[in-house]
């Protein structure tokens, strides 16, 4: 009887040890999926709209001319593409910046934490001259901005 | 570690503490090809970077292969105070991390 106990409790555990361990080797498979904050299926996906849906759970955006986009009317190298974000909205939960013109559009996310503010800057690859597009989510609503930037030497492949 | 793989400079105005960082990535794309042998260079970027100041994660950036070789990534925040320790973490896609921390002047 008491053995029949102590294999009930052992079934139990390895069960639950099961699931994680088939967790862990999904993860072992794919090293991304066990960072969970980082959106892959965003970043994988190869339209503006799979992006965005997947990373800032949505795609229907409205104009604003309250985004602010920094960037270069002609940029000589697309490897390096110098992009400077800001608006002056309320409640910015997270930006993201895509590329369209590039392989997968989704360039990056910014996730404001703490005090954190809607004002970031960073450099990156275009592949193509095309649109930098600025996506803002605020009060869970999402806004974007774009900008066009004539990219001479793709800075992608090559 | 020889060299310094995170550069961080924050600096305090007017209650807001704008922070300016370069790490050191190669960043490779997955896209791009060893010239010498037409083969793919296996794709190395950085995913994910956390800065933390206060015990607070004040920004989590979430990145792609589209960022530029040797990353640029500057922001603010507000609620920093002279002194205080920012750290920046990054972590990539092939598990490699690195940390590093600068006081807010």
């Amino acid at each position: 009887m008491n053995t029949d106990i102590k294999r009930r409790v052992f079934l139990k555990g390895s069960l639950a040890a099961g699931t994680v361990g088939v967790a862990v080797t999904a993860g072992l498979l794919t090293p991304q999926a066990v960072m969970a904050a980082w959106p892959k299926a965003a970043f994988e996906a190869k339209s503006v709209e799979d992006a965005l849906g997947a990373a800032m759970g949505g795609n229907q955006t409205s104009a604003s001319e309250d985004i602010k986009i920094k960037a270069p009317d002609i940029a000589e190298n697309g490897a390096v593409v110098p992009i400077s974000i800001s608006t002056g909205m309320a409640d910015v939960e997270s930006i993201a910046l895509l590329s369209p013109g590039n392989n997968s559009p989704m360039v990056a996310q910014f996730v404001l934490g703490d005090g954190g503010l809607a004002d970031v800057s960073t450099r990156i690859k275009m592949a193509k001259t095309g649109d930098v597009v600025a996506v803002v989510k605020s009060g869970g609503k999402l806004y974007s901005n774009s900008k066009s930037v004539k990219v001479t030497v793709g800075g992608c492949g090559g | 570690m020889a060299k310094k793989s995170i550069k961080i400079r924050a600096k305090l105005k007017d209650g807001v503490v704008t922070v300016k960082s370069l790490m050191n990535h190669p960043m490779e794309t997955g896209l791009r090809k060893d010239k010498k042998t037409g083969e793919l260079i296996p794709a190395h970027f950085i995913q994910e970077v956390v800065a933390t100041s206060g015990g607070k994660t004040v920004m989590t950036a979430n990145w792609s292969g589209a960022i530029s070789k040797n990353p640029y990534l500057s922001f603010s925040f507000e609620g920093g105070n002279k002194g205080d320790e920012i750290t920046i973490a990054w972590t990539d896609n092939k598990g490699g991390s690195e940390t590093g921390s600068a006081k807010i002047k």
